[in-house]
């Protein structure tokens, strides 16, 4: 498609000055990029090449690394079904089938209506929740084929959009809006989707509030109200607090202060290192 | 379910038959001499070696083998396929080390052997190959393939692997040239690592990840690189193949020589391998002086031209409009006769030979000498008025490649070198990567201008006014790099101007007097930028006007020369080819000899050249193919070219090589040389040569340049990469001879590979003491009797001009005595300086004026007949500046009539911020489009109209000449 548009070239720009080298900014230009086409088109790679003094072959070579780059255009809801242990134990399989039926396509299919691209994924830190699936990185759990056929026709007429913005969109990505949205697959129970929050896209850095289990132990069943995840573009801290104890993605088990609040701080809880969800 | 499969390490069957040795040269991988030294133990011996030195390059120098594929001696360790790991004891316990990465330290305990280093091998390899498709069979690298080879030496034998391989889509073109196997790839990155860290264009990189990586171009933007034919050479699988050789021949059917490439006047040294009597392959040899393993792909597949169907391959003579073959004597008698005749009126003045740079040094010796002594002409000029002054180009003090990439700052004022000298170009490159101070001095960007520290543009015939303003200090930038510049030098010169022509749209003589300029700076030397082949080698030959063999001048050696060739020679310095061209319109050139000349597509001013030939009225042309010119000629005489016989070149540095032959030539084409003899004994001289060896035997005895450079000295092994005339000039003669196969493969072992590292240092001297820089001991030069060394004191040295203009220095000492008598003195560096800097340039009239350079893919007459090469020059256009486009209303892409005195050309607009306001750039030599049609080589520049084509002509963009 396109290369940068004038605006986005000159947050490419700012970007750029950020750096003591400037193919530092490769990735974060990316971001822009996907964000402005929904995945990363030749012209605006040349062009990301060009502003970072890289050849094309570079920008091109670094972004098919990740594979939450596309370098092919994809649809407006990628569609990540994870097909790993927990999921597959809980259907998966029969869950993707479903979906592959449902959409007309394989894996890294997109259907002709540009609307869905289809994935099979690795584990998705969703797994309380198997067999789950990500939508544009925001999660959706306990799914069924029904329940998969519900959500795409969600999707479809739009009644999500709040919630799930096209592909690529830069936003801080609210993972658990989907869960909400869908009120029923957090507590594994039925009933229609409700928005359980607006300002999903918000972007305040603090951390949400969490409430620890009642016995400060292993949460009953699937993740209580208490889990919250949250990822940004720039930091994608991940804590899952389990009754006053977490486990955050290092593997340091921490304790809560004793009102429960996560004790890293809010800084730590946005700035601790953790690329989960980014690959 | 999985059947295992029990490992036991086969006996090795194999030990390298060669040494390896890489202990020479500066590229990365060799630690800053600081003196300081390291002891460690290798393998059970304690051994020093200098602090930094890798672990590989310490055990290479020790003569112990390490397996490797991603190290190549000349690009920075990646430490990324793990095969040279080796056990390490340290102070924290054995470990294994990538060798490749590590360096030695102090009290390392080191063992390639032990049971641990083993393990560790059988594991990479077995890896390596858990992917590996083993098409051996029918691949081209089976039998030179450094993963067969170490696989066998140092694999397990057998794998565990029984699942299904990755499978991809076998070869597909990363280039029309280069064609990649992903399946064979072990992504050792030193195709990718090539691309980026030694040619700079990163137009291939690794994509994906995990086992689905790959080499990969971007989808619209193929490895169109100069150098793209490298990484074929040093992958060491066969996943990187070329076109030229794809399925033509397996390893052990091939034949090789040792030759040098004549492709451009780098001179790169090269393996030239041929099967079945027709070459198939050129491989770059890591010459420490010269090419460092690299060619570039005009080097490396021109050969095909060699094997063409279109060559020349019996002599011909004009009937009529028809050329018709006939038998070499009857030949041999009407160019004779005919040329005889012409010289007979008006005493030489009326013949003349232009050309003579495809020929090797014997051959333009030969035909120096004929044309001086049997035709009595001086009208004998090997460039095409796409030079400089002979005596520019060999009086002012010269530099070599290496003195040129350690000097602080390089001037260049020639042609785009990238465009032009390739290998010189990645030299450069290297040499700024590493700190220098590039200058560049041209009428448009170039290849360089990226790694330039200043580029200053200038426009066409104001080169030397930019040149005094720059000395004047006008340019504080530059005076800044200048002034820093005599502090950094180490020993060599501070500053090296590469010199030769930026634009054919200027005259030689507005560079030439621009160099003048230059040569006052202090501790300034010159590397000659003229780019045609031997060029060198025929002015050192004297294929000059003025200019006798040795760098000798017309009045200088005229004694000399009628004593020892037994003749009178011409009384008057003689035309160059401008002026031959310009005398044969007038109709006073009775007899033109063209030696491997096309004027008619070479020479600047196409108008010029189309008038002088035909105007003369007896054409011989000794020549490979039937060019343009050759059409025009009345006898045609068939030569053959390199690779076809033996000789040896002379590159831009004065560096002498030898080249070898590997195939016969096509039908009876002759050197050139024997042509030479045979014309010479038609005309009544017998020159009493009756091989390579008589004619190099007189060279030696006579040219005050090539005293003491024996074809033995030249055979041996501190001479086989080139001896730079006069001995001394360039330093002492390195043993530099990189023996590393797994660098290069595909290189046969020849004798050099078999050289114990004992022998091949002497006892631990790296030089050859005969050949230090000093030139009192270069007494004793092998090769050379006691009488030779006084000419190293002849060898321009990097003295300020002023001081050896006023007074009769070195310059002029007493040459060397030979039995005869005194040789003559050779050309001194012309007088120079700020002071005689009086500007002949026209004022800047504020004019269009035409610039026109050359690119390395063009219609010369090799590339045509390269399959491979033919379509990859450019779509000719006009670059204009933004400002001009502005100005005059022309569109970008639409066509524009450019126009001169002499021609138009309708060329589509290219805008070029790059170029100086007021210039508009057509390259030159362009199939369909050459700017030679609009050159007027009568003037100091050449002014251009422009003007916008009617739509409706648009479609017919080409030439149309006056
Ligand atoms: S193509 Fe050859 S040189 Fe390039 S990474 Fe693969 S094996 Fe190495
Ligand atoms: S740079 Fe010149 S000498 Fe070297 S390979 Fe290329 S054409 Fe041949
Ligand atoms: S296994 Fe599916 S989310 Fe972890
Ligand atoms: S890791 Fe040392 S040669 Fe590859």
């Amino acid at each position: 498609m396109a290369r940068l548009t004038p605006a986005n070239e000159e947050r490419a720009r700012q970007l750029i000055a950020l750096y003591p080298h400037h193919r530092s900014a490769l990735i974060p230009i990316l971001h822009i990029l996907q964000g402005q086409d929904g995945y990363l088109s030749e012209d605006g790679m040349h062009h990301v090449g060009e502003l970072l003094g890289l050849t094309a072959a570079e920008v091109r070579g670094t972004a098919t690394f990740y594979d939450m780059f596309h370098v092919e255009p994809v649809g407006k809801y990628v569609v990540a079904v994870c097909t790993n242990i927990a999921c597959m134990l809980q259907g998966a399989y029969e869950l993707l089938e479903a979906a592959e039926d449902q959409l007309g396509i394989a894996p890294g299919g997109t259907t002709p209506d540009g609307m869905f691209t289809l994935e099979d994924a690795e584990c998705l830190a969703l797994c309380g929740n198997a067999p789950c699936a990500t939508v544009n990185w925001r999660f959706f759990g306990d799914l069924d084929p029904e329940r998969f056929a519900q959500l795409t026709e969600d999707l479809r007429a739009g009644r999500l959009d709040a919630e799930v913005p096209p592909h690529g969109v830069l936003s801080r990505v609210d993972r658990n809006v989907g869960l909400r949205a869908a009120g029923q697959s957090v507590h594994g129970a039925g009933g229609p989707p409700v928005p359980a929050r607006s300002g999903q896209n918000s972007a305040s850095p603090e951390p949400l509030a969490v409430e620890p289990d009642a016995d400060g132990g292993q949460p009953a069943g699937p993740h209580d109200a208490g889990v919250e995840l949250r990822t940004t573009l720039s930091t994608t801290a991940v804590i899952a607090h389990e009754g006053g104890r977490g486990l955050d993605r290092t593997g340091t088990r921490t304790t809560a202060a004793p009102d429960g609040r996560n004790p890293q701080g809010s800084a730590d809880s946005q700035g601790s290192t953790d690329s989960q969800g980014q690959e | 379910m999985t059947q295992r499969v029990e490992l036991t390490r086969k006996d090795r069957p194999y030990t390298p038959p060669y040494v390896t040795q890489s202990a020479v040269g500066t590229s990365p991988p060799n630690p800053p001499a600081t003196g300081e030294t390291v002891t460690f133990t290798l393998d059970g011996q304690e051994r020093t070696a200098a602090k930094g030195t890798l672990i590989i390059t310490a055990a290479d120098e020790a003569g112990v083998y390490i397996p490797r594929f991603c190290y190549h001696p000349r690009m920075k360790p990646v430490g990324m396929c793990r095969m040279c790991l080796v056990e390490v004891t340290g102070p924290r316990g054995a470990t294994l080390m990538p060798a490749c990465y590590n360096p030695v330290a102090d009290g390392m305990v080191i063992s390639t052997t032990s049971e641990m280093t083993k393990k560790a091998q059988d594991g990479v390899l077995e890896f390596l190959l858990v992917n590996h498709p083993l098409d051996c069979p029918v691949c081209d690298k089976g039998g030179e393939c450094p993963l067969q080879d170490q696989t066998l030496a140092y694999g397990p034998g057998e794998s565990r692997f029984v699942e299904e391989k990755r499978h991809w889509d076998k070869p597909i073109p990363l280039s029309t040239l280069v064609y990649l196997d992903r399946e064979r790839c072990i992504q050792c990155g030193r195709c990718v690592r090539f691309a980026d860290e030694v040619a700079g264009d990163p137009l291939i990189d690794f994509a994906e990840r995990g086992d689905t990586t790959e080499v990969a171009t971007f989808p619209t933007e193929p490895y169109a690189d100069y150098f793209s034919g490298n990484v074929v050479q040093i992958c060491p699988v066969g996943a990187l193949t070329a076109k030229p050789y794809r399925f033509r021949a397996r390893p052990w059917d091939l034949e090789q020589v040792e030759s040098t490439c004549t492709s451009c006047s780098v001179g790169c040294r090269v393996a030239a391998q041929a099967s079945s009597d027709e070459l198939t392959r050129y491989i770059g040899v890591d010459a420490d002086p010269v090419n460092w393993g690299w060619l570039c792909d005009k080097g490396r597949f021109d050969f095909q031209a060699v094997n063409s169907p279109e060559r020349l391959r019996a002599p011909m003579i004009r009937q009529g409009d028809e050329l018709v073959e006939v038998s070499w004597p009857e030949a041999l008698a009407a160019a004779a006769d005919g040329l005889a005749a012409a010289a007979r009126i008006g005493d030489g003045d009326q013949v003349a030979v232009i050309g003579g740079s495809r020929l090797p040094n014997e051959d333009a010796y030969a035909w120096a000498k004929l044309a001086r002594l049997a035709l009595r002409t001086d009208h004998v000029d090997a460039q095409l008025g796409d030079g400089l002054p002979a005596e520019t180009v060999l009086g002012l003090p010269k530099a070599t490649i290496d003195q040129a990439a350690a000097a602080p700052v390089v001037i260049t004022l020639c042609g785009d070198i990238k465009e032009e000298l390739p290998v010189l170009y990645l030299r450069l490159r290297d040499a700024a990567q590493k700190g220098q101070a590039i200058i560049e001095l041209s009428p448009s960007n170039t290849g360089m201008t990226r790694y330039s520290a200043a580029s200053l543009r200038y426009r066409p015939g104001q080169a030397a006014a930019l040149v005094r303003s720059v000395l004047a200090g006008e340019v504080p930038e530059v005076s800044a790099l200048l002034d820093a510049a005599a502090g950094k030098a180490a020993g060599g010169p501070a500053v090296v101007v590469v010199l030769g022509r930026p634009s054919l749209a200027e005259t030689g003589e507005s560079v030439a007097e621009a160099a003048r300029a230059l040569a006052g700076l202090e501790g300034v030397a010159f590397l000659s930028g003229l780019r045609r082949s031997n060029v060198h080698g025929a002015l050192d030959m004297g294929l000059a006007p003025g200019v006798l063999p040795g760098r000798v001048g017309l009045d200088q050696g005229r004694e000399w020369y009628s004593q020892h060739w037994g003749g009178e020679l011409p009384a008057a310095k003689g035309l160059d080819t401008a002026g031959i061209l310009e005398a044969a319109t007038h109709g006073r050139i009775g007899g033109l000899v063209l030696l491997g000349a096309d004027p008619l597509t070479d020479f600047p001013d196409g108008g010029a050249a189309l008038r002088g030939i035909a105007q003369a009225r007896f054409v011989v042309a000794v020549d490979t193919f039937l060019t343009d010119s050759v059409r025009k000629a009345d006898v045609v005489l068939p030569a053959a070219t390199y690779a076809e016989r033996r000789g040896t070149f002379t590159n831009l540095e004065g560096r002498v090589s030898r080249l070898g032959q590997i195939v016969t030539s096509p039908g009876s084409a002759w050197p050139d040389w024997m042509i030479a003899v045979e014309l010479a004994a038609r005309m009544g001289h017998d020159f009493g040569w009756s091989s390579l060896e008589d004619i190099w035997a007189e060279i030696e005895a006579v040219s005050p340049l090539h005293a003491g450079v024996s074809y033995d000295l030249l055979s041996s092994r501190e001479g086989r990469d080139g001896v730079p005339v006069p001995l001394g000039a360039g330093g002492a003669l390195r043993i530099a001879r990189r023996l590393d196969p797994m660098a290069d493969p595909g290189i046969q072992s020849t004798e050099a590979h078999l050289i114990s590292p004992t022998e091949f240092f002497g006892a631990g001297a790296g030089r050859l003491s005969a050949f230090s820089d000093a030139p009192a001991e270069a007494a004793t030069g092998p090769g050379g009797d006691e009488a030779e060394p006084a000419s190293a004191a002849n060898a321009p040295t990097p003295e300020t001009p002023a001081e050896s203009a006023s007074e009769s220095g070195p310059d002029t000492a007493p040459p060397a005595e030979s039995p005869d008598g005194p040789r003559p003195a050779m050309l001194a560096a012309p007088a120079a300086g700020p002071a005689t800097a009086s500007s002949s340039a026209p004022a800047d009239t504020g004019e269009l004026l035409l610039v026109s350079g050359r690119t390395l893919w063009d219609g010369g007459t090799a590339l045509a007949h390269s399959p491979s090469l033919a379509g990859l020059h450019p779509a000719p256009t006009a670059r204009i500046h933004p400002d001009d486009v502005a100005r005059l209303e022309l569109t970008a892409g639409a066509a524009v009539r450019v126009s001169t005195a002499r021609g138009s050309l309708d060329l589509p607009v290219t805008v070029d911020p790059s170029l100086a306001p007021g210039t508009v750039a057509v390259t030159f030599n362009l199939p369909g489009a050459s700017a030679a049609s609009l050159i007027d080589s009568r003037s100091e520049c050449t002014a251009v109209t422009l003007s916008v084509v009617p739509a409706r002509s648009v479609d017919s963009v080409g030439g149309s000449g006056e």
